[in-house]
């Protein structure tokens, strides 16, 4: 099946043809008048207009924000979770047209939007609203006349930098527990993919008191630095890469405020020989865990883009994965048979296709793939790239460094020992994927590998209740689970004591 | 330093012009990690602040360039040539209201090259030899 173009008769998606900032529960124009236009990377034509904002509309939507901070911060949890769990109702009874909008916006196939993006962000509110309900402090008492309460308050005001790769789902991934725990937020989103969040605070803006949500979109560098160095922010979370991410700690410390950083990874993907054991459901799982770096055209800070392979079974494997990964081919994503979609943007689509130049320069062999894809139609102008496997070794750029395409680079390894040198021989330590029959070597594996996230036997499985994080560069802190409660809140001690008597001090 | 491991393509140092006439002089940090990482960053001079470990490739039209230190590590086999294509989003990169997007390409050293970048490693941060910098003599200590 084949959805209908935005803003045609038969869709359900009709964008306005401009946008406003959403400040104090309304949307509204940027201080400056500005707008940028926003392009579907689906065509490469734009659809419609957003603001362009600047330092002065943070400071306004700063200004709602510090205005709503003492009344959300003291509402019962129960009513916040009740607000989040509506928010979670009404994303749910408009989850197509939240999944056809982030499909325009994003490029990525409708198939994973109504799949993935949209059911996982319903499913962060919903957790985090029975999160704030269940969540309690402690008490203990230290002797006979002092008791210590640990009493957990929200943080107020705290900034939120939204990466464009999964724009909503990562919007709720921050919001959900920063909202739960009693905080107003100003959130800047991605300026390559502003529009499917304004939609959805559209929806569901009137379900909050006014303020305590605030979505200001432009450029980084005119609204996100406005927004990271604000001496008016607790707190800042951001996902993107590096360089970015040492500023915003640069400006924090200006501020002594915690970040959140989620900056990226060159996740390993490590196939043992006894998945090749026997020709069973369990290899195809293998081989299907291989090709999972076309999830989301490979635009994932935890794309599976180094698959290292067992020498004993490295030829079979490998053939078996390439012919797997021929058998995906870009198209529409508005085609519910689309299992790979356009690249977010054209840089983007410049960007992998110079990281396949040097993976070539470099020696490695490319198996498959190797080029942007022109596909027919109204796609003509958009941002496609087929499949690329290239074979090579671990020190390779290609090998290093994070494409955010559809490219995997594949190389072997002759024993247990190798396989964790390997995996571990990168910057960066957000994802990983082990795979085995053998529950003593993919247990073994999952805790040698220094990263955030081992997925054993399964990959690209993101539910709420489980962690998200990166170790060396990729990032400080973590996001889903109950523990990204603390993240947004601060820890106040009430110490009291019962003794009537003086302390002695003095 | 011997050899400048980083040069710019004729679109690029028109950016760059075009960047400095708005924003005055300007450096660039090579980024790594997602979304818009694996690209080069430009930012006001002295916007960002250079860490000891980071690494000066070179200079491209009065701007330094630098990579992160344990990067450049992984890198240092390559040269880097700053292009410039349409684009939208880059951090906090300066260019990206323009509509355009630096962008980094790669070539292979040569034998001659690497020989040279052996003889004469390039210099690591805090920055301009003009400005003190973590244990520079102008700096006060007490």
């Amino acid at each position: 099946m084949r959805y209908d173009r935005p803003n045609t008769e038969g869709s359900k998606l009709q964008y306005k043809a401009r946008y406003g900032n959403y400040i104090n529960g309304e949307f509204v124009a940027p201080v400056r008048g500005m707008y940028f236009e926003n392009v579907s990377p689906v065509t490469g034509r734009p659809f419609c207009e957003i603001p362009r904002s600047t330092g002065e509309d943070i400071e306004r939507a700063l200004d709602a924000a510090h205005a709503a901070k003492v009344a959300w911060g003291r509402t019962p949890p129960a009513e916040r979770a009740n607000i989040l769990n509506k928010i979670a109702d009404v994303m749910e009874a408009n989850l197509e047209l939240l999944a056809l909008s982030e499909s325009w916006d994003n490029g990525k196939p409708i198939r994973e939007t109504l799949a993935a993006d949209l059911p996982l962000a319903v499913d962060h509110f919903r957790y985090f609203a029975g999160c704030i309900r269940a969540e309690e402090g402690s008490a203990s008492e230290l002797d006979a006349d002092t008791l210590s309460l640990l009493i957990k308050e929200p943080l107020g005001v705290v900034g939120q930098i939204i990466p464009w790769n999964f724009p909503l789902l990562m919007a709720a991934w921050k919001l959900a527990p920063a909202l739960a725990a009693g905080n107003c937020v100003v959130l800047k989103p991605a300026e390559q993919t502003p529009v499917t969040i304004l939609l959805w605070a559209e929806l569901v803006g009137h379900l909050l008191p006014p303020g305590v949500l605030n979505i200001v979109n432009g450029f980084g560098v005119e609204a996100g630095k406005p927004l990271a160095s604000s001496p008016r922010v607790a707190k800042i979370a951001f996902t993107g890469e590096t360089s970015t991410g040492r500023l915003i700690m640069q400006y924090a410390s200006e501020n002594i405020i915690p970040v959140t950083l989620e900056l990226g990874g060159k996740s390993p993907n490590v196939f043992f020989a006894d998945v090749w054991d026997r020709d069973d459901d369990f290899r195809q799982k293998a081989l299907e865990g291989f090709v999972m770096f076309l999830l989301n055209q490979g635009e994932v800070c935890t794309c599976p883009s180094r698959a290292l392979i067992d020498a004993r079974m490295y030829d079979d494997f490998l053939a078996a994965a390439v012919a797997r990964t021929r058998g995906v081919a870009p198209g529409d994503p508005y085609d519910t048979d689309t299992k790979l979609g356009a690249q977010a943007s054209n840089d983007q689509l410049e960007k992998i296709l110079s990281y396949i130049d040097i993976g070539k320069k470099e020696g490695a062999r490319l198996l498959c793939g190797g080029e942007r894809v022109v596909l027919p139609g109204d796609l003509e102008g958009g941002y496609y790239v087929a499949p690329t496997v290239f074979e090579g070794q671990n020190a390779m750029r290609i090998f290093q460094e994070e494409i955010f395409g559809p490219v995997v680079s594949v190389t072997k390894f002759n024993d247990f020992d190798e396989a964790i040198r390997l995996a571990s021989d990168t910057l960066y330590g957000l994802g990983a994927g082990v795979w085995s029959r053998d529950i003593h070597t993919a247990f073994r594996a999952a805790r040698a590998i220094p990263a955030g996230r081992v997925w054993t036997n399964c990959y690209h499985l993101y539910p709420a209740h489980a962690s998200f994080g990166g170790y060396k560069n990729s990032g400080i802190g973590r996001e889903n689970h109950r523990m990204m409660l603390d993240h947004y809140q601060q820890t106040k001690n009430v110490l009291i004591s019962h003794s009537e008597k003086p302390m002695g001090f003095f | 330093m011997g050899f400048q491991q980083v040069t710019a393509t004729p679109a690029a140092i028109a950016l760059i012009r075009q960047l400095r006439a708005v924003h005055g002089p300007l450096m660039f940090h090579q980024s790594g990690g997602c979304c818009d990482g694996s690209a080069p960053m430009c930012y006001p001079r002295g916007e960002f602040r250079i860490g000891s470990r980071d690494v000066l490739l070179g200079t491209i039209e009065d701007c330094e360039v630098y990579i992160g230190g344990d990067q450049y590590e992984r890198w240092k086999h390559t040269t880097l040539t700053i292009d410039a294509v349409p684009g939208r989003g880059a951090g906090f990169s300066l260019e990206a209201p323009e509509g355009m997007r630096f962008l980094t390409r790669s070539d292979m050293c040569s034998a001659e090259e690497l020989a040279a970048l052996a003889k004469d490693p390039p210099r690591r941060g805090p920055g301009d030899d003009e400005e003190p910098g973590l244990g520079s003599p102008r700096r006060s200590s007490m």
